[in-house]
């Protein structure tokens, strides 16, 4: 994938045709294309190398271990996000973020006191994943496109997290950890579907199928970079417990697999969360 | 005297600190004043009742997964048989295309819930259908299918009672398989209230809202005797149906 294909799916035609032209918008991304090769790389590939090293092998403590970085990782990317003046002032978006914003500092808070001894720090977060992304536009990549990323790395966020805490649940069976996982899980599931109808919404396609607030098979919907990919793989499940939904209901496979979302491992969701992390 | 036709274990503590989830959850109950009326006058009327599939006494849940299973359908018989009543009515006709789209999603998307949880549960059971929850009546003479306020109102509540119901249930399964299923169902049900209230509230925060999600940032949870108690209060479900042994955690 080059640069061009990558600056068409995150511009998108409705960004762009509001207020400037194509060529424009390729003006803007200049000082993004000099470390844009990491662009084609997908997100499930390029952490790995950075995959987060969890410190113990217990299945509960390593679980919980992984939730607390995920939610550093999106704690502080929508305290960021807040501070970096591209939401507009008073919008609903900006009230979105806030709201997540609280419940995801909230999470990190809630499991650093869950782990106590067996807590991690922080690690240190790279949003533009080595200059492919300029969510808080502080690479001069301009309001608009900036707004563009700030909302579709949002959604991979969120989509990775409901999807990781689902994966996670099985190791924490028998653990008072348990119920308040799932709790947290349905508050990134909450996240999810306001994000992806927020963003469908700003970027002019809320009719879309993709932009209701529930995954369709693997689609990651209109306007999402084609790096995000990793974070569906697997979504398309047509069966279930071993039914296959699309024989045993009226309905086709669009509805079946919107109506189950499916488990992440943790491998594939550190790998993602490395893909932001610097150290 | 009146009796509930949902009768349940009392509130046994299954681990969940529901302090504040109660609080907001019992709103459930004043949305529904006019079906709880109807509930109670209704089971003071035997004859109206739907046959129990044992003669003589009603159908219980059963104990352990398939007692969770259960629940689980019979919840989701409920919005299934919901939204198939929105989709026949004036509002959903006359709304707008993004509320129409969405409500036509949750209707196909609890449809397909219940029929999975019905294929489940008689391979959990073995094809014994007796240990099955048979195919439950419904009355939503409360609810208004051409007001927007009643349809919208309503459905947040289901989807609300949704998610904290699988929330509390969790710890109850003991199969892992079934709680990989359960999570795979509720993240959709969360998804579905996010998106009801965002289009039905006003607030902005709606999605998410203090009501539901607490300083901990957790979203609610109520084990099986509360949620019933709630359900049984809405009036919806007119048959009869115990639970007198499910896990307790």
């Amino acid at each position: 994938m080059n640069i061009l294909n990558f600056l068409e799916e995150f511009t998108s035609e409705n960004l762009v045709n509001k207020t400037s032209s194509r060529k424009d918008a390729l003006k803007t991304f200049g000082s993004l294309s000099k470390k844009a090769l990491l662009v084609s790389i997908p997100f499930g590939l390029a952490g790995s190398s950075k995959a987060y090293a969890f410190q113990d092998q217990n299945a509960a403590t390593g679980a919980l271990q992984l939730a607390l970085t995920l939610e550093y990782l999106e704690a502080e990317f929508y305290r960021r996000a807040l501070d970096s003046g591209v939401l507009p002032a008073g919008s609903r978006a900006e009230a979105v973020y806030q709201q997540i914003s609280k419940h995801e500092t909230a999470h990190v808070e809630f499991l650093k006191a869950g782990l106590g001894d067996n807590s991690l720090d922080s690690p240190q977060f790279d949003f533009t994943a080595g200059g492919a992304f300029d969510p808080f536009n502080e690479n001069s990549t301009g309001q608009e496109v900036a707004y563009a990323q700030l909302l579709a790395l949002a959604q991979a966020f969120e989509d990775t997290g409901v999807r990781a805490y689902k994966g996670q649940a099985g190791n924490l069976m028998g653990t008072a950890f348990l119920t308040p996982a799932l709790q947290i899980h349905s508050v990134e599931a909450r996240h999810a579907s306001e994000i992806r109808r927020l963003r469908a919404d700003v970027m002019g396609y809320d009719l879309d199928q993709n932009a209701l607030g529930w995954i369709t098979l693997d689609n990651r919907g209109p306007g999402m970079p084609e790096a995000t990919a990793a974070v569906y793989e697997g979504e398309e499940q047509i069966t279930q417990g071993g039914v296959n939904l699309v024989n045993a209901t009226a309905f086709d496979a669009v509805a079946v697999s919107q109506a189950f979302d499916e488990p992440m491992t943790g491998q594939k969701a550190s790998e993602i969360a490395g893909l932001f992390i610097v150290s | 005297m009146k009796k509930p036709l949902i009768k349940v274990q009392p509130a046994a503590n299954a681990g969940i600190d529901c302090t504040n989830s109660r609080r907001n959850f019992l709103k459930i109950g004043s949305m529904a004043v006019v079906g709880s009326g109807f509930l109670l006058a209704c089971s003071s009327d035997d004859d109206m009742l739907t046959p129990p599939v044992q003669p003589g006494a009603p159908f219980d849940l059963g104990s352990g997964d398939l007692g969770i299973l259960n629940y689980a359908y019979a919840l989701e018989q409920l919005e299934a048989a919901f939204y198939t009543n929105v989709m026949d009515g004036a509002y959903w006709a006359g709304a707008n295309a993004e509320e129409r789209l969405i409500l036509e999603d949750l209707y196909k998307h609890e449809v397909i819930h219940r029929d999975f949880f019905k294929a489940a549960l008689m391979a959990a059971a073995n094809g014994n259908a007796d240990v099955v929850l048979p195919e439950l009546e419904f009355d939503f003479s409360s609810v208004d299918f051409g007001s927007r306020d009643s349809v919208l109102g309503t459905a947040r509540i289901l989807e609300d009672t949704g998610v904290a119901a699988y929330n509390g249930a969790g710890s109850l399964i003991q199969t892992p398989d079934y709680l990989v299923i359960a999570g795979k169902i509720v993240s959709v049900e969360a998804r579905h209230a996010a998106a009801i209230r965002s289009i039905y509230l006003e607030d902005p925060k709606a999605f998410a809202g203090d009501d539901v999600v607490d300083a901990n940032g957790l979203d609610l949870a109520l084990a099986p005797p509360a949620i019933l108690n709630a359900v049984k209060e809405t009036g919806f479900i007119k048959t009869e149906f115990t639970a007198n042994q499910l896990p307790t955690g």
